[in-house]
């Protein structure tokens, strides 16, 4: 079933990305652009608020470098301003390319690739031990499994029987020097994961339904969720088993400009050329 | 204020010919933090037992997490464990922490303002192997870390107070650990306060600067120079960051050279904080640096690599002589 309401709000998450480029003329938009889906269900369906509007449940972004992303989705969601927003990249902003820890809605330090999912590792063992029922997702990207740190927390997240963690795989394809199954493959990730006790599943990163399907709301168990189609349904996750989603992602997705662009890792583009893509995102 | 006044305490400390020693201190006051404090978590990586943590696992298993050997995700786990409202003590062997996880220190644990801390083990010289162990450069890496408390403490007292100190630092600290059995000198209890110095013996002949074992290491030297009629004072500084600066200045005030003593790299620690210290303040006083050379040092227990290296306790006595001119 189509979630329109979360499909128009990754689109307008899409379109402050796009805005915030537009701002200095640059950015890292294909991977706040491929991001949006996903953002929009975590935000805004899958992870829970406590009454006074915080986040129970913890994201923990590991690719720094999609920090807008998810500055786009914290403005959607009220914690940033749009006109603050627009001043990403710029001197003196907060709205940095690559944030440290202590940015609103930051929970660590992420530019420097690979770290993340230990730092998730050690949430997820700390809300363990508080006994919140909180669950802590981490995004990472396909190009990041390379780094060795990524599998050191893989083997403990499984070792730790760590079934309150999501490991979100952004597999998009790109990295800096070029197409990550060129430079230094990553595939098989699905087999990988599971391998090091995740239970995995791949999906399309920008179909509504299959993030639905595949990131249950804490709140809503998938139980309660109207029946789909078996073949569909991924089994009900583990207890104890940490799961990990590979999300194929379009690096620019919405701008089909930009979809098209081979060298999306980075956008440098004349002012017309943002205005032109918030226009074709509709 | 008297100089005297400035290098500030002067606890009870024992004739460094005779000191007791203790039995894994840092492993008591572990266990002695776990008791009083339910936020204080341990993250091991494979070496509880050599690191004198087994005794707090034991007593502790939910707050004891044991990653294998895999020192980087270590560091992010106690991280993690940080942000959500622990405070985690991470502990390994002072090599594999500021060398294969140091980045990881400083971006899971020093870029923000949690308190966490990395007890660090095989400082210096303390160990047999040669460069895959010893940790001549620790001090020095976590010294230029931003917000890094920065402890070398030099006897089992120090260390268990420092320890206590460290997990309400409210920050990132980097403590240097010894396991086993560890000489006691200052006589216990001793609160720890972070960033003080010691007046560990006092004479007006010539001075001795040191950290962690090199304070020891020249309490050594003083002892033998006072037998043959000079007396030397011995100013302990166990933090090195932050720097107690103004104490070391006044210490230095008083001679017209100090000898700076550490287990560890003449390059980074405490020879170049005391010359930092010194330098700009107009003093007519040389910093002598004595720790081990700019090369990797020869393996063997530790009192053929102090010889070795010009760290026994004659070696340094003979130093102290030639900068007093003879004397």
């Amino acid at each position: 079933m189509a979630d329109p309401d979360l499909a128009e709000v990754a689109t307008r998450i899409r379109r402050r990305v796009l805005d915030m480029c537009a701002g200095r003329g640059q950015g890292y938009a294909g991977q706040g652009l491929a991001l949006a889906d996903v953002l929009a269900h975590l935000y805004f369906r899958v992870m829970r608020r406590r009454p006074d509007g915080s986040y129970l449940d913890r994201f923990v972004l590991s690719t720094g470098h999609s920090a807008i992303g998810l500055f786009a989705t914290l403005g959607e969601a009220g914690l940033y301003q749009q006109e603050e927003l627009h001043t990403y990249g710029q001197a003196g902003s907060r709205i940095e390319e690559s944030p440290l820890e202590g940015t609103p809605g930051f929970e660590i330090t992420a530019g420097s690739l690979g770290q993340g999912l230990s730092q998730a590792v050690g949430m997820a063992l700390g809300e363990r031990l508080r006994g919140s029922g909180a669950r802590v997702y981490c995004l990472l990207s396909d190009g990041e499994l390379q780094e060795g740190q990524v599998w050191e927390a893989a083997m403990s997240a499984s070792h730790h029987r760590l079934g309150n963690l999501t490991a979100l795989i952004d597999n998009n394809n790109m990295q800096a020097d070029g197409v990550t199954a060129e430079i230094m493959s990553v595939e098989p990730v699905v087999e990988r994961f599971t391998a090091f006790g995740f239970e995995t599943q791949r999906i399309d990163g920008h179909d509504h339904d299959a993030l639905r399907r595949a990131l249950p709301s804490a709140a809503l168990p998938s139980a309660a969720l109207p029946p789909e189609p078996a073949q569909d349904r991924p089994p009900e996750p583990a207890q104890d088993r940490p799961r990990a989603i590979v999300l194929q992602t379009v690096p620019g997705r919405g701008v089909p400009e930009f979809e098209r662009h081979h060298k999306v890792h980075y956008l440098r583009l004349e002012q017309s050329a943002w205005a032109e893509a918030i226009a074709a995102l509709g | 204020m008297t100089a005297q006044e400035t290098a500030a305490l002067r606890p009870e400390v024992r004739d460094v010919t005779a000191a007791a020693l203790v039995s894994a201190p840092f492993a008591t006051a572990m266990v002695e933090i776990g008791h009083e404090r339910a936020d204080v978590v341990v993250v091991s990586a494979d070496l509880s037992k050599y690191t004198d943590v087994a005794p707090f696992a034991r007593a502790f298993p939910d707050r004891f997490f044991q990653v294998g050997m895999a020192e980087q995700n270590m560091m992010g786990i106690a991280g993690g464990l940080a942000k959500t409202g622990f405070t985690p003590v991470a502990v390994t062997y002072a090599v594999f922490a500021t060398r294969r996880a140091g980045e990881q220190v400083q971006m899971a644990l020093a870029t923000g303002s949690r308190t966490a801390v990395v007890a660090a083990f095989l400082p210096g010289l303390t160990t047999p192997f040669r460069a895959t162990h010893q940790a001549t450069d620790d001090l020095a890496i976590m010294r230029a870390v931003p917000g890094m408390t920065v402890i070398d403490p030099m006897d089992a007292t120090e260390l268990a107070g420092a320890i206590r100190a460290a997990v309400s630092a409210g920050g990132p600290v980097y403590l240097r650990a010894q396991r086993g059995d560890v000489p006691e000198l200052i006589v216990p209890p001793a609160d720890f306060e972070i960033g003080r110095c010691i007046l560990l013996r006092d004479g007006g002949d010539a001075g001795l600067i040191g950290t962690g074992l090199g304070s020891q290491w020249a309490l050594e030297a003083a002892e033998l120079l006072a037998g043959r009629g000079t007396q030397a004072a011995v100013l302990h500084v166990p933090t090195l960051k932050p720097l107690d600066a103004e104490a070391i200045a006044g210490f230095a005030a008083r001679f017209p050279a100090v000898t700076t003593v550490e287990n560890h790299s003449v390059i980074g620690a405490l020879g170049s904080a005391v010359c930092e210290a010194v330098a700009g303040t107009g003093l007519p006083c040389r910093v002598i640096r004595r720790g081990v050379p700019d090369r990797w040092a020869p393996a063997g227990p530790l009192d053929y690599l102090r010889r070795s290296l010009g760290l026994d306790a004659g070696s340094l006595a003979e130093t102290v002589t030639e900068s007093t001119g003879g004397r």
